[in-house]
Order: structure tokens, then C-alpha cells, then sequence
């Protein structure tokens, strides 16, 4: 059993998820291979061979360094052809989902997305995937000889062994209608800890006042290396981008650690976060919601703790 | 133009999910039932596009037992022409995309418009799959969709940020905030959305490759641990050690 693993970049860094997908495939027993499409760092394809990757090939065209989804199929759809894989595995994302579902679509493949551990191979090939936002799971036999997964984050844990592995080269020709989706500009946050992929979030909610209160979380994010979040209201009312806020109608995350500072802990709030290993939740009133939630909490005043917080954390260093 | 939504029929967002048989059935008892909230915006975007292009019809469909009437009855008084109700219990996301897309093609929609995900199975896949099965592109997460003539404008949800897209005619669009202002029936909306057909077609039969053996939920989580406001140390302390999270 041949697996694909699609591996994507951001900055022509290769992402964590898909080093998770890397190691998830690994895990799986069979022949590794990784593919990057478009822009990557060469070192850090390289470097997939310590987390499993028997093979990685790099599709380096400029027409694929913008992720375009119809395209990175058709790439796809060869590289399992070429390689013999019957397995394709990769990071749920805003490019990774759609992909995955256009390829198992096309071969006939069964798909399960937001996946979140290794599969069940004692009878048949089971996987458990996170459903009604994150409130509960579901177990689904995947019965088709082949086979498309697409990870939730944390759906395994990257390890390292083993040493770098060359990169070859993959020759690929895109026929032109697979760019009939004409990516016309886009806007990044670049040199930003995505919030997806983020180890620790720093949220905040309406309890934060006001946009100008933002320096002092974002210092606090700093200091932990963490991505920056929030509720609904906060990115409705512009304090905050939208692609920052989550929750049932945001982004979903599931870092180590989660803190959620002025944020009363709705329900759809929740939703967005419940996968989280770890949950802190400051906020000034002992009864909100989200303390229920939470593994540890203060009842403070968001504006003396976040100071107090980064201080202590840099203490502990 | 023919613009078609596709809406499911789903948990309101505040309902506690509970399971029976087992853990092999969705436990309807108490839950209030809802028009999925990305596809509510699919719907409301569709509604405006009608309002402002003369010509327009918009048809919303389900893939759902009768049950889901009283939702796609919502969605007619909210402003779409005519339903179609697909009479299957949707198992999966290729089952629920072979239906959309039998029925998109017999009816040669130019738009087919649907909700980023669903919030019961939040799969995010259903646009995509129907999208491949029509040969024609799909996006998702659309944000804004301006169309002119033939073709779209349209902006993407990515990590960190957002795409400009352009794209002709006929496509799919997975659509989220803000890309029109939810729509709340009104009474004379309600009163014609009764009379508004509403078409019931049986499924074809689809070989789907996936099948759902159990649910779980997840193990409920430990009383939580609390910290003096004056000991902010002790919380570092905690995370470090105990959660062994820093
Ligand atoms: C269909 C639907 C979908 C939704 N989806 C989402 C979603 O995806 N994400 C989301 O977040 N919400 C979502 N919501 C909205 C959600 O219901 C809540 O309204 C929202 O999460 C509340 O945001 P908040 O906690 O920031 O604000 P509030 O509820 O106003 O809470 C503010 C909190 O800050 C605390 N506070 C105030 N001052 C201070 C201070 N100085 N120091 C410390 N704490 C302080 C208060 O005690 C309070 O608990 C959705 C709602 C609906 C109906
Ligand atoms: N049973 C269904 N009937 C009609 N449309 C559906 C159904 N299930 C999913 N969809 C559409 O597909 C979108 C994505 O669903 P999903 O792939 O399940 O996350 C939803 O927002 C709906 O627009």
C-alpha cells in the first residue's frame, strides 16, 4: 500500500500540519512519498525524509505557486497514478479540503476529512473524524480500495528519525483549463504564526474594549510564540480581521494550549475550541460560561493579568 | 439566470448533541432544527442576485426526509421560487453530491450556491465533489461574489488572509460572511412560501465507498482549576509542569 502525501508550504516553508500528515502516513506502515507543488524550501522538503517520507518530489512550477485548487487536482491525480498510491493523505485547509475532495471525487476514491487520529485497521480501515463542530465523533469505514484523508490538526504527532532524503524533481504539464479559477490578487499576513497551525492561541473577546487594547495581547502572543485570535462580536465590530476569529462560524483550532481572555465562552465560541488540549480563561466575572470549559482559570481584570502574564511567562524562561 | 442553494436541514448551533441505539443514531429529542448558517447566507446572497437581475429564479434544494419540509418551507419564504426535495436520509458527502449534481444537471443551473460546510457533518466537501462530478470549478470559502454578465468576482477565505478570484459562469460557491446579511421571513413571505411548489424526487441509487459504524462524544472535561489573580506566577507554573503545555 503506496501513500501520497501532499505536503503544502506557506512562504515556501513546509507547514506543521502537513509535517502531521507526513507523520501520520509514516504510521500507516507503507512507502512514503511527499509531494510540494509550486514555491518550496528545498531544506525543508529534504528534511520530510526525517519524519518518514521514503520519497518526496517537488512539482516546482511558477504557474502552481499561487494554490490553485482545479490544478493542484490534476498534479494530484498523476503523482497517484506515477507513484502506484492508492492512499492520498493531507492537511485539512483552504487548499487541502477542496483538493481532497476533487481527487477522490475523480478516481473513485472514499474521502474522510477533519480526521483526527491514525486509522482502525483490524477490520476494515476505520477512521475517526470530528463532527457537529467539534461536539462529537464519528467512526467511518473507508470501504473503496483507495482512499483520500484529509487531517485535522494534532491528528498525529510528528517525531524524528531516520535522515534527509533528496529531492527529485517532478515534471508536471497542467492543462490550461485547470486554470479557469483566475487567482487575481491576494493579501497575507506574512511572518505571522497562522492561527491554524498556531501550538498556543491568545483570544480575545469583547472584554478587550477596543481595538487599541490589542498591543498588549499581541505582546503576550509574542512572548509565547502564539498565533492571535477572538470572538465573533470582536471581528463583526472590525477590531479584529475576519480570518482571526473563531469558532462554529470561524476558524476551528486545536493547539496545546488555548487562552481565551474576556470572552464570555458561548456555545458557538466553544465549538472552535473544544479540541484544544489545554484551555486557560481569564475573565472578570467568576460566573461566564467558559470557565466551565476551561482547565484553568482567573477571575481578574484582563488588563492587570495580560501585563502580569507576559512578565511571568518571560521570568520562567 | 437559474441560480440553485443547496440547504441542509441541521442542529440550531446552540444544541447539545446527544446520540441512541448505541451510539449509531443522532438523538433528535429536544433539538431545534435550522437552515445550515452558511448555507442561510448562500440562500441571502441568492435572494439579492434575484432582486437585482430580472430574470432571476432561485431554487433551493434538500437531500432529506420529509422531515426537513418545515426548513425548506423557511427557505421559500425567505424568497426562493421553488424546491426540491431529494427523499433520502443523507448517509455522506458523495451520496448528498450525486443527488445535487443529478439534479443540477436536469435542471441546467448557471449558479449553484451552498454553504461553506455543513455544521452537523462539517466536511466542507459537498461544493467541491459536486463541482468535479459537473466539470465545472467550485470555491469555497466565498466571502463576496460580484457578478457581471458571464462572469464573477469573487473573494476567498485562505489561512491568514484572502484570495481575489475570477471566475465565468456556471460554478459552485461554498459562501460565508459576509457575503450578504441573513434574511429573516416575513409575513407575507411566510404566507406564499405555502403555496410555493415544492417538488419530491427519490434518490438515485449510489455506491458512496463510506459507512458510518458509531458516534462518540468526547470525554468530558475535568473541573477546572482556579488561580488567584494575584498569582499569576502559579498559572505560568501549572502550565509548565502540570499541563506541560509551555
Ligand atoms: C449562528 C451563530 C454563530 C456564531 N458563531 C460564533 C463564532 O464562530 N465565534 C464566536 O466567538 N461567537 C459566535 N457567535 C456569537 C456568540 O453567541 C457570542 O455572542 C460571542 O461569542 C460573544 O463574544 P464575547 O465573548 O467576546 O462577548 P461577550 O459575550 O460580550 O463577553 C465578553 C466577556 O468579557 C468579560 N469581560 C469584560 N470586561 C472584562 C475585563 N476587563 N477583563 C476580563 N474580562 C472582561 C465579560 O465578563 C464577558 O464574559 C455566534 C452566534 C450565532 C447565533
Ligand atoms: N443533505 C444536503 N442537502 C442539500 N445540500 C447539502 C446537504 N448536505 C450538504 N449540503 C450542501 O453542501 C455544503 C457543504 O456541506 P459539507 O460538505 O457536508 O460540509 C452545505 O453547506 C450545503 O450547502
Amino acid at each position: 500500500m503506496a501513500i501520497l502525501v501532499f505536503v503544502e508550504t506557506a512562504e515556501g516553508k513546509v507547514k506543521k500540519t502537513s509535517l502531521e500528515a507526513v507523520a501520520y502516513a509514516k504510521a500507516m506502515g507503507d512507502s512514503v512519498t511527499a509531494i510540494a507543488l509550486g514555491d518550496a524550501d528545498k531544506g525543508d522538503l529534504g528534511a520530510l525524509g526525517k519524519i518518514g517520507a521514503q520519497k518526496v518530489l517537488h512539482a516546482d512550477d511558477k504557474k502552481l505557486n499561487e494554490g490553485n485548487i482545479l490544478a493542484y487536482a490534476e498534479v494530484l491525480i498523476k503523482a497517484l497514478e506515477d507513484e502506484k498510491a492508492d492512499i492520498l493523505v493531507l492537511a485539512n485547509s483552504s487548499l487541502g479540503t477542496p483538493v481532497a475532495a476533487r481527487v477522490a471525487a475523480r478516481i473513485g476514491a472514499s474521502l474522510a476529512s477533519n480526521v483526527v487520529e491514525a486509522p482502525n485497521t483490524s477490520s476494515g480501515f476505520v477512521v475517526k473524524k470530528s463532527i457537529y463542530t467539534g461536539k462529537a465523533f464519528a467512526y467511518v469505514e473507508l470501504k473503496n480500495p483507495k482512499k483520500v484523508i484529509a487531517l485535522k490538526k494534532n491528528a498525529a504527532e510528528v517525531k524524528e528519525s531516520g535522515s534527509d532524503v533528496t529531492v527529485t524533481p517532478y515534471a508536471v504539464s497542467v492543462p490550461d483549463t485547470a486554470f479557469k479559477v483566475k487567482i487575481t490578487s491576494s493579501e497575507k499576513a506574512t511572518g505571522e504564526i497562522l492561527l491554524p497551525e498556531a501550538n498556543i492561541v491568545v483570544s480575545g473577546g469583547r472584554g478587550m474594549k477596543g481595538p487599541e487594547h490589542w498591543g498588549m495581547l499581541e505582546e503576550l502572543a509574542k512572548t509565547l510564540h502564539a498565533a492571535t485570535g477572538c470572538s465573533k462580536p470582536v471581528s463583526d465590530m472590525g477590531w479584529r480581521p475576519h480570518h482571526e476569529h473563531v469558532g462554529q462560524t470561524g476558524v476551528k483550532v486545536a493547539p496545546q494550549l488555548y487562552i481565551a481572555i474576556g470572552i464570555s465562552g458561548a456555545i458557538q465560541h466553544l465549538a472552535g475550541v473544544n479540541s484544544s488540549k489545554c484551555i486557560v480563561v481569564i475573565n472578570k466575572d467568576a460566573e461566564a460560561p467558559f470557565f466551565k470549559a476551561a482547565d484553568y482559570g482567573i477571575v481578574g481584570d484582563a488588563f492587570e493579568i495580560i501585563p502580569k502574564l507576559s512578565e511571568a511567562i518571560k521570568a520562567a524562561k | 439566470m437559474k441560480i440553485l442553494v443547496c440547504i441542509t436541514h441541521v442542529p440550531d448551533t446552540t444544541s447539545k448533541i446527544n446520540f441512541k441505539d448505541n451510539n449509531t443514531k443522532f438523538d433528535p429529542t429536544g433539538v431545534q432544527f435550522i437552515i445550515g448558517p452558511y448555507d442561510d447566507y448562500a440562500l441571502a446572497r441568492a435572494i439579492e442576485i434575484k432582486e437585482s437581475t430580472p430574470g432571476t429564479t432561485v431554487t433551493v434544494l434538500n437531500v432529506g426526509l420529509a422531515e426537513t419540509e418545515p426548513t425548506i418551507r423557511k427557505a421559500l419564504a425567505i424568497g426562493a421560487d421553488d424546491a426540491i426535495r431529494v427523499n433520502a436520509d443523507p448517509t455522506d458527502s458523495f451520496f448528498v453530491a450525486s443527488q445535487i449534481a443529478e439534479q443540477a444537471k436536469a435542471g441546467g443551473y448557471e449558479l449553484i450556491l451552498m454553504g461553506r460546510e455543513s455544521i452537523d457533518y462539517n466536511s466542507g466537501v459537498v461544493h467541491s465533489i459536486v463541482g468535479e462530478m459537473l466539470g465545472i470549478p467550485s470555491v469555497s470559502p466565498v466571502m463576496k461574489l460580484e457578478l457581471s454578465g458571464n462572469t464573477a468576482k469573487l473573494a476567498r477565505e485562505i489561512e491568514g488572509g484572502k484570495e481575489y478570484l475570477e471566475v465565468s459562469l456556471p460554478f459552485v460557491a461554498g459562501c460565508q460572511e459576509p457575503i450578504a446579511e441573513w434574511k429573516i421571513p416575513n409575513m407575507r413571505g411566510i404566507m406564499s412560501a405555502r403555496t410555493k411548489p415544492l417538488k419530491v424526487v427519490e434518490p438515485k441509487s449510489v455506491n458512496s465507498g463510506v459507512a458510518t459504524q458509531k458516534y462518540e462524544l468526547p470525554k468530558p472535561k475535568g473541573s477546572v482549576k482556579m488561580i488567584s489573580a494575584d498569582n499569576v506566577k502559579e498559572l505560568v507554573n501549572l502550565l509548565k509542569n502540570e499541563a506541560k503545555v509551555l
